[in-house]
């Protein structure tokens, strides 16, 4: 109960408005006594259902590139169960980095192995945690968090670094002068930056030298109207089913049904950022 | 009086020679297209060719604002587009990155002398599964037929 009312805390102020079936979730766990208000949440949640509901289905159904400008009224999000995640494990990792030609990168002669380490751009990091009283270990994939106020996206001197509309945190290689304020703002260290010219790049993903980057939820997938992303579809077929996709304001996605059963936590929730990945288990 | 007679016939002679270099030059106007790339076979770009010379970096820059932040991706104004349909294969079939000199985009920006950034991050020959969607999209939009084959004669040209 004690992690459903700061979770509560965090979604109060700004959720009420920006996300409101979460909200209202969790408003409804923390006053179960209360049936009216309960009833009328049904109502609400029935009413907001069946006006989502054929957005949802026309979403799924057409498969061809996006046309019209992306819009708030749906917000991409991960659900991760640590339970699932297994040690040893870098399916996840390995699928982003074909995916967004992170393998593409090659380590400059002049570097060596464990600079080259440090150095390369990563999107998804693999993080053991170890509770040193109970020696209880957990594991975990850790990515860019899609904050609903991110701080990479207040530290930006040029704007680069941004907030679309559906909730995904890029960066505008565009307008990014490489400063990396961000990567010190994160407190994720989800950024990385180029440092190298790149000569082998995927037509759907840019990357060049000086521009910082980080998990964009396979945009190129949402923008074509795919349904996951690389890691959800590598967890999958590795048998863990360790990682859910969906839409956080879409009460009949899987990732909300999901959270609804779960608990779940924000990494760092005591930074108020109401992140859009959520783990499990820790 | 005869003084200005010639000094105004010179100035004729002058206007009339700039008058024909200006046509002999319209007409010796270089094309970029390349032969053997999918643009050689098509009638004009995505917008007529005058517009294309002149404006093509206003449309790029344009439209990837849109793309970027509106997750846009079937405009007939996408660079992965311009790619895939003005590259160039070699004679054992492999793409040619347009902004080599020889190239479509490398040879004018050459010409021109104007620095040329867009491949320093992107994709410089379609590569990767999916790379050809956005250039599909582009033929939709100006509803040219998606099959269209390069036509190795380019005698549209």
């Amino acid at each position: 109960m004690g992690k459903t009312t700061e979770m509560k805390d965090h979604h109060e102020p700004t959720d009420r408005s920006a996300d409101p079936g979460l909200s209202e979730a969790t408003r409804s766990d923390s006053a179960p006594s209360d049936s009216g208000r309960r009833a009328f949440m049904g109502v609400a949640a029935g009413v907001t259902a069946a006006v989502v509901a054929p957005g949802v289905v026309l979403h799924s159904v057409t498969a061809a590139p996006r046309s019209e400008a992306v819009t708030g009224d749906v917000r991409w999000g991960l659900l991760i169960d640590t339970a699932k995640c297994v040690d040893g494990c870098s399916a996840c990792v390995d699928a982003c980095d074909r995916e967004n030609g992170l393998s593409l990168q090659s380590k400059p002669a002049s570097a060596s192995q464990e600079h080259w380490d440090d150095q390369k751009a990563v999107w998804i990091r693999k993080v053991k945690l170890q509770d040193n009283q109970t020696g209880r270990v957990t594991n975990l994939p850790l990515m860019c968090q899609h904050c609903e106020h991110p701080p990479c996206v207040d530290v930006c001197p040029t704007g680069a670094s941004f907030k679309r509309a559906d909730g995904i945190v890029m960066v505008d290689r565009h307008t990014c002068i490489g400063c990396r304020y961000c990567m010190m703002a994160c407190p994720y260290k989800a950024r990385s930056f180029i440092h190298e010219v790149m000569e082998e790049q995927l037509t759907r993903v840019p990357r060049g030298k000086g521009c910082v980057e980080s998990c964009n939820l396979c945009v190129h997938r949402r923008d074509f109207g795919e349904d996951s992303t690389a890691c959800v579809d590598a967890c999958r077929e590795a048998g863990h089913e360790a990682i859910v996709f969906g839409d956080l304001k879409d009460p009949e996605s899987n990732i909300r049904k999901h959270l609804a059963e779960m608990a779940s936590r924000q990494i760092r929730e005591d930074l108020s950022l109401n992140t859009g990945v959520r783990y499990s288990g820790i | 009086m005869a003084k200005a007679a010639v000094r105004a016939g010179l100035v004729a002679v002058g206007l009339a020679w700039v008058l024909l270099a200006q046509v002999v030059l319209a007409a010796d106007a270089k094309t970029y297209v390349l032969e053997g790339s999918k643009a050689a076979a098509l009638e004009s770009c995505v917008e007529p060719t005058d517009v294309m010379r002149r404006k093509h970096m206003e449309l790029i820059k344009h439209q990837r604002d849109e793309t970027v932040h509106g997750g846009i991706r079937s405009s007939k104004h996408s660079l992965a587009g311009c790619v895939e349909c003005h590259i160039r294969s070699d004679a054992e079939r492999v793409p040619q990155p347009i902004h080599h000199k020889e190239e479509f985009c490398g040879a004018c920006h050459a010409f021109t002398a104007v620095n040329l950034n867009c491949f320093d991050c992107h994709a410089s020959v379609p590569k990767g599964p999916g790379a050809e969607r956005a250039a599909h999209a582009a033929f939709q939009a100006v509803g040219v037929d998606r099959s269209v084959q390069a036509r190795p004669d380019g005698e549209d040209h």
